[in-house]
């Protein structure tokens, strides 16, 4: 462990110091200085419609043809939706994840014109079990557009993917769509911790579930999916732009959480040749955005709970969402869009539940931050 | 400060020649400035709320009660401010929705001037900043005041002598409109209601509620769930936070996506200006939207600002549109979890609450009510009381106690989300 780790609440009540030494600087009118640019930004935010919201849109296009969703060159080739980290138990045991699935569901049910496809980002079930995933495919059965499954370790480890496959098909696969090929990942494999130590399918589960359990290994894509890999990108010529799908992030963000993938470098090295890639990951539920070299990470929302950032191995690029209100259930969480430029660039859309959606650009992470900045909390993160 | 200091001592100073001119505080008309001195007035918050561009004096908040009384200020001069704000009626109208001149109907509940000096925003929907900038909206309204543009305000008032006089002494002479709301406003910040049996309660008197309405308090806090939103702090001590929710309320008439879409491309034809947005919020099925109107984002799609909860027992009827009559209501409203709808809060959930807890709580906001009404609340109690033992519409004990029938209400194989008997922590169920 590196020594000048700090908790979350640590550095919680470093901020707060911080800010309560400055306000106790602040005379009055500085005060009120402040006040009224936070509620300036308030108001420009409130009254200027983001870019990609679907109900905006409409309304927007049907007065100004020349409203272009990402504003770069072209109109984008295609529009994806997502639902992601569902984590629905059987409704007779908790039904509320089911609701934030249903919620999800008719959300994107009421885009107009409906996304091509409707990414899903793992996590449909949160304890392994046959009903859960039937019933998760059941919910997601209600969709009007089609749906691509991305399977994640909720899902795998009580039967190692033996009913998940049998609903969705292979956690792997590949496909071309206008002009842009897109890859879907299963990241989360794990090295075996438990036949040595001869646990149930249950209890493998629950480890795997657990987020801060050391029992269990890092995920990984490993050397077989690698090489799938490798033989798939083979086919595609280095100009096309490439989309991947993976349930954990394709990089090292935390590894005591398992917000990391152990083989991510290799992976990202395959990747290498192509020069607009987008990965598009779940399983970390926040705003999550990332530039490595040529390849920008987004990260999903969940429809269940959020996580809290981890305590270190934030990337720098990320724009924290705020501390989700403990008293709103559905604070913190949502489903979003995803345009996708001819060039392969791909502007996220965060349609957060209870709050003002937020869309990340492309030409963000492309420029390392220095254009387009998506609007900052107006919180400090804890 | 200075200016605080100022405003105070002049405010005192009026309630004092008041009481002693006119005697008894009982006899003190219900339309004078409130006195500062109140159990329980956030005098720090008070000190932030007066804009520096329109501090209070005496014979500015003289002069806005005179236009806030004047029928004259209506297109047809009929329809003055106190005929949906009337001081006897706790300054709204006690009517679902208001009525402007040529009998028209909005569709709004007048919400009270009592204390809306301290809102941040100012209607249901938060559409003006200001209270001077509110008024702008029913002075235009063709089914409130009805005039046709400012300048036939200015003009109206210009040619009444007794204003000249005041807009002499305080303004040096400029009528103008911006005048004129200035000290509208001003006489409206001269309403404010605390010092009441809660406060007395609060600052440590032990005997100024009753063992009911402490457990209402108790209930307040906890398994009603009423502080989420409802909250009080002594430096803020107005039961709302300013912000805006859908509680469901429109839900039950109201398209919701259709008619987002309906307004998105209105709003975009006619600008959004405050008149447009106030026309569609008063005269148009849109008016259900609620915040949305003034934001566009689909969060805040059938969201209203949370309410003060003083002096409620003569502010009825309640919610945006006046649709529920009693405070029984209102609570078999949020018991059931609200109105299944796509936007609904995520803060919204059954709450299990009996019959007897209701009544515990009806108790605490009783105890909300300041001492200049409370003959008028108790006697439209014992009517809500009397209504709600035989007449209950929004209750629903089968939702409320999480049985059957709450859920997103959407349709499909999940339509009904019937709950669990058991809904258990999730924490609990294994996994994170």
């Amino acid at each position: 462990m590196a020594a000048r780790h700090k908790s979350v609440e640590t550095r919680y009540m470093e901020d707060r110091d911080k800010v309560l030494r400055g306000m106790r600087r602040l005379d009055r009118r500085t005060f009120m200085k402040v006040l009224a640019a936070s509620a300036g930004a308030v108001m420009a935010k409130g009254l200027m419609p983001p870019h990609t919201f679907q109900l905006v849109n409409v309304a927007e296009a049907a007065l100004d043809k020349s409203a272009s969703a990402t504003g770069a060159p072209g109109t984008p080739p295609f529009t994806f939706a997502y639902i992601s980290d569902t984590h629905m138990y059987v409704r007779t045991l908790n039904q509320r994840f089911v609701k934030g699935a249903v919620k999800a569901v008719e959300d994107v049910n009421a885009l107009d014109p409906q996304p091509d496809f409707v990414l899903f980002g793992g996590d449909l079930a949160q304890l392994g079990r046959p009903e859960e995933l039937e019933q998760g495919k059941q919910v997601l059965s209600e969709l009007k557009a089609p749906v691509k499954m991305m399977v994640g370790e909720h899902d795998w480890f009580y039967d190692m993917g033996d009913k998940w496959q049998e609903l969705f098909g292979p956690p792997n696969y590949s496909f071309d769509w206008k002009g842009v090929h897109v890859v879907v990942l299963m990241s989360v494999h794990e090295k075996d911790f438990w036949t040595a130590r001869g646990l149930s399918p249950a209890d493998r589960m629950q480890i795997v579930a657990g987020l801060d359990n050391s029992i269990q290994s890092r995920f990984e894509v490993g050397d077989e999916e690698r090489e799938w890999l490798k033989n798939d990108l083979a086919k595609v010529p280095t100009t096309t732009p490439l989309l991947v799908f993976s349930h954990s992030p394709l990089y090292k963000y935390y590894r005591n959480w398992n917000f990391w993938t152990e083989d991510a470098e290799q992976v990202q090295e395959l990747l290498k040749p192509y020069p607009n890639v987008t990965v598009v990951h779940g399983h970390t539920h926040q705003m999550l955005f990332n530039q490595i070299g040529n390849i920008s990470f987004y990260g999903m929302l969940s429809t269940a709970w959020p996580w809290p950032y981890a305590p270190q191995g934030l990337p720098a690029l990320t724009v924290q969402m705020n501390r989700p209100d403990p008293y709103d259930q559905l604070d913190g969480l949502g489903d979003g869009q995803v345009n996708v430029s001819k060039e392969g660039l791909a502007d996220m859309m965060y349609n957060l539940w209870d709050r003002n959606p937020v869309t990340v650009r492309a030409d963000y992470l492309r420029s390392n931050g220095k254009t387009y900045v998506p609007p900052a909390p107006q919180f400090a993160s804890y | 400060m200075k200016a605080r200091l100022f405003a105070s001592a002049i405010l005192c100073a009026i309630a004092l020649a008041l009481m002693t001119t006119v005697g008894a505080v009982e006899s003190v008309p219900l339309s004078a400035p409130k006195p500062l001195n109140q159990k329980g007035f956030p005098a720090e918050l008070y000190s932030w709320v007066i804009p520096a561009d329109n501090p209070q004096t005496p014979a500015k908040v003289e002069l806005g009660r005179k236009l806030f009384f004047d029928d004259r200020l209506a297109a047809d001069g009929t329809v003055s401010c106190d005929q949906c704000h009337a001081p006897a009626k706790g300054f709204t109208d006690q009517l679902p929705a208001s009525m402007g001149i040529h009998h028209a109907f909005g569709q709004r509940n007048a919400p009270t001037i009592l204390n809306a000096l301290f809102n941040t925003l100012q209607f249901w929907d938060g559409r003006a900043p200001t209270l001077e900038k509110q008024i702008e909206g029913p002075i235009l309204n063709p089914v409130e005041m009805g005039n046709k543009n400012f300048d036939d305000v200015v003009a109206k008032v210009k040619g009444i002598p007794e204003y000249q006089q005041s807009f002499q002494t305080v303004f040096n002479g400029a009528i103008t409109m911006d005048n004129i709301e200035r000290a509208i406003a001003a006489y409206e910040r001269t309403q404010i209601a605390f010092d009441t049996p809660f406060d007395r309660f609060m600052a440590g008197d032990q005997n100024a509620i009753s063992a009911s309405a402490k457990r209402g308090w108790s209930l307040f806090n906890g398994k009603g769930r009423c502080m989420t939103c409802h909250g009080w702090n002594p430096t803020q001590p107005l039961f709302t936070d300013n912000r805006f929710h859908n509680i469901g309320v429109s839900a039950h008439k109201s398209d919701f996506v259709p008619l987002a879409r309906k307004a998105l491309v209105l709003i975009a034809q006619g600008g959004g200006g405050l008149q447009q947005l106030d026309q569609l919020a008063i005269q148009t099925d849109m008016s259900g939207l609620g915040r949305f109107l003034v934001t566009k984002q689909a969060h805040d799609i059938g969201g209203f600002r949370t309410m003060g909860l003083r002096n409620l027992l003569v502010t009825q009827p309640y919610f945006h549109d006046g649709s529920q009559q009693t405070l029984w209501d209102v609570l078999d409203h949020y018991n059931k979890g609200g109105v299944p709808n796509p936007y609904l809060d995520g803060g919204l959930l059954p709450l299990g609450l009996s019959e007897s807890e209701e009544d515990d709580l009806v108790a605490f906001l009783v105890t909300l009510t300041s001492p200049e009404y409370a003959s008028a609340s108790n006697e439209e109690l014992e009517k809500q009381r009397a209504r709600a033992k035989t007449d209950r519409p929004q209750r629903d004990e089968a939702a409320a106690t999480g049985k059957s029938g709450l859920g997103p209400g959407f349709k499909g194989p999940f339509g009904d989300m019937t709950p669990a008997q058991n809904e258990e922590n999730p924490a609990l169920l294994g996994g994170d």
